[in-house]
């Protein structure tokens, strides 16, 4: 079994955990290049102190929180809510045919090429910019916020999904066409079956994504709990944002526990 | 034997009544949230029909893209938002990994400072990058420092969680057998952990460079510096063969990191 090693053997052997030059290199470089950026950015020292300074008095109009203006704060979280619920509905429903559309084992090339370039469109930009844009087209208001999101439902949804079914078994695809079956009957008898469990999975985290976003998306005025947010912090209600911070950060963590629950009862 | 058995079921069940019961419920608050949510929205729909319309007018004056603002002052803005973005990596490449030790329990096993570490990796995580951006604007004044700590906040609770977990399921074998070899805290931390989290904590902070890349990007929009900053001006100021060209900057550089990091990925996993 284990032969002891001879000595000429052990001389070769490296010393165990040793750290590699290119490792140490490439830490240095990343060092250098810190420096480097703080530089072009023009930070010091001095300012972060001074903002530390601001912080502290920031941080004393923050507390106590007040939940007073709870009117506002309802309303804003409750259409945070239903942008949430309509932007993740409406976008994977559209993420879906999309996604069937790019799927390379279903499709021919010319039909895939252009829905992945859409998808990808679709995934590039923040909901942030895709809202500003939708402001600009319908409007402020909680529309431009529910579009925005529904587009980047269909460009994560339709992605992932599109990969799901570029990795299914093409034998039950086989089976079912061999039965005569239509294209439809394909899709909904031999596709599906195979990826539903995969896709309550991410539908369960875009919705979850979708109520973080659209927490947010209010900022630049597509409406939700983001505007009464960004309202409250051009006041100086300092102490009402940290009330809507922590509102904030309760719905997200139900929303989590949402998804977990709904994935557990679909066995993801 | 040839009579039959009466103690299997003669219809095949894939799941139990109380699956399908929770399943059909699951179904049935899903289409009853879509219909109160259209019901009560505030919507004015005239905008929505619309919109195809709007969008075509936007899309028409986005052309011919204003290609001369490129060297200008998107070029400049462009580097601030790759500056904010790799910095603020490399902060939380520095603060998420002791919130990360602190929070597994197999390292720190005393559950109120695992709670203490989790509170904050919840509360980073759930606030959005921009509203931290808000945020610090308000304490260090509009410019890329707010934006550097804002995407710096946001990545230490998504990259301290993802860590934390990673930690929690190193195989215990190699840390007793350190241990055994009389290995000090920190030994079996630098021997014993790191070893086995390695690849998972490359590609975690690669993923997460690429999301604050991406999130950067916006952060201009309520002044912390970036592409964000020109974006709104060029937006205010109506000029949509500018905004054409920030977006295609903001395109192409996503494309280009996202290729950029699958090349990484498999050479550094």
């Amino acid at each position: 079994m284990n032969a002891p090693q001879s000595a000429a053997d052990a001389a070769v052997v490296p010393t165990p955990f040793k750290t590699s030059t290119g490792f140490k290199l490439a830490m240095l470089a990343l060092v250098v290049y810190a420096v480097y950026a703080m530089g072009q950015l023009g930070f010091s020292w001095g300012r972060f102190v001074t903002g530390l300074d601001n912080g502290a008095v920031f941080l004393g109009r923050m507390f106590p929180p007040r939940f007073t203006h709870m009117d506002q704060l309802e309303r804003g979280i409750i259409e945070s809510l239903e942008m949430a619920v309509l932007s993740t509905f409406f976008g994977v429903l559209l993420a879906l045919p999309i996604a069937i559309l790019g799927a390379r084992n279903l499709m021919p090339v010319w039909v895939t090429w252009p829905v992945r370039i859409v998808v990808t469109l679709c995934r590039a930009f923040n909901p942030v910019i895709v809202g500003i844009i939708f402001i600009k087209a319908v409007g402020f208001g909680a529309l431009a916020g529910i579009l925005a999101l529904m587009v980047s439902a269909i460009g994560f949804v339709g992605k992932l999904f599109m990969e799901a079914i570029e990795e299914i078994s093409m034998k039950q695809i086989e089976a079912v066409r061999a039965t005569g079956a239509g294209f439809m009957s394909v899709v909904a008898y031999g596709v599906i079956p195979q990826v539903f469990s995969r896709l309550v999975g991410f539908c369960s985290y875009q919705f979850d994504a979708n109520l973080r976003n659209s927490t947010m998306i209010g900022i630049v005025g597509a409406g939700g709990v983001g505007s009464t947010l960004f309202n409250a912090y051009q006041r100086f209600e300092y102490d009402f944002v940290l009330a809507i911070l922590i509102s904030i950060i309760l719905i997200v963590l139900a929303g989590e526990m949402l998804s977990i629950l709904v994935k557990r009862i679909f066995d993801v | 034997m040839s009579e039959t058995r009466t103690d299997v079921p003669t219809v095949w069940q894939r799941h139990t009544t109380v699956e399908v019961l929770a399943r059909n419920a699951v179904w049935l608050a899903i289409i009853i949230a879509v219909l109160v949510s259209i019901r009560r929205v505030n919507i004015i729909w005239e905008f929505l029909w619309d919109a195809p319309e709007q969008m075509s007018d936007l899309i028409s004056r986005m052309w011919p893209i204003d290609f001369a603002y490129y060297p200008d002052s998107v070029h400049g803005a462009l580097m601030e938002t790759f500056h904010i973005a790799t910095l603020g990596t490399l902060f939380t490449m520095v603060l998420g990994l002791p919130l990360a030790v602190l929070a597994a329990n197999n390292i720190t096993p005393y559950r109120v400072v695992n709670l203490f570490a989790k509170f904050w990796l919840v509360a980073t995580r759930s606030v959005n990058s921009l509203v931290w951006a808000l945020l610090f604007v308000a304490v260090f004044g509009p410019g890329p420092l707010a934006g550097m700590v804002a995407i710096a906040f946001r990545s230490i609770g998504f990259v301290g969680k993802l860590l934390g977990e990673a930690l929690e399921s190193v195989a215990p074998g190699p840390i007793e057998a350190l241990k055994a070899a009389g290995a000090s805290r920190f030994q079996q931390l630098w021997y014993g952990y790191w070893p086995a989290i390695r690849p998972a904590f490359w590609s975690i902070i690669l993923l997460r460079w690429d999301i604050n890349v991406r999130e950067s990007a916006v952060l201009g929009l309520v002044g912390a510096g970036g592409l964000g900053m020109i974006l709104n001006a060029a937006i205010d100021l109506f000029e949509w063969e500018r905004v054409a060209m920030i977006l295609l900057t903001i395109f192409i550089v996503v494309v280009v990191v996202e290729i950029v990091i699958t090349r990484f990925r498999r050479t550094l996993i």
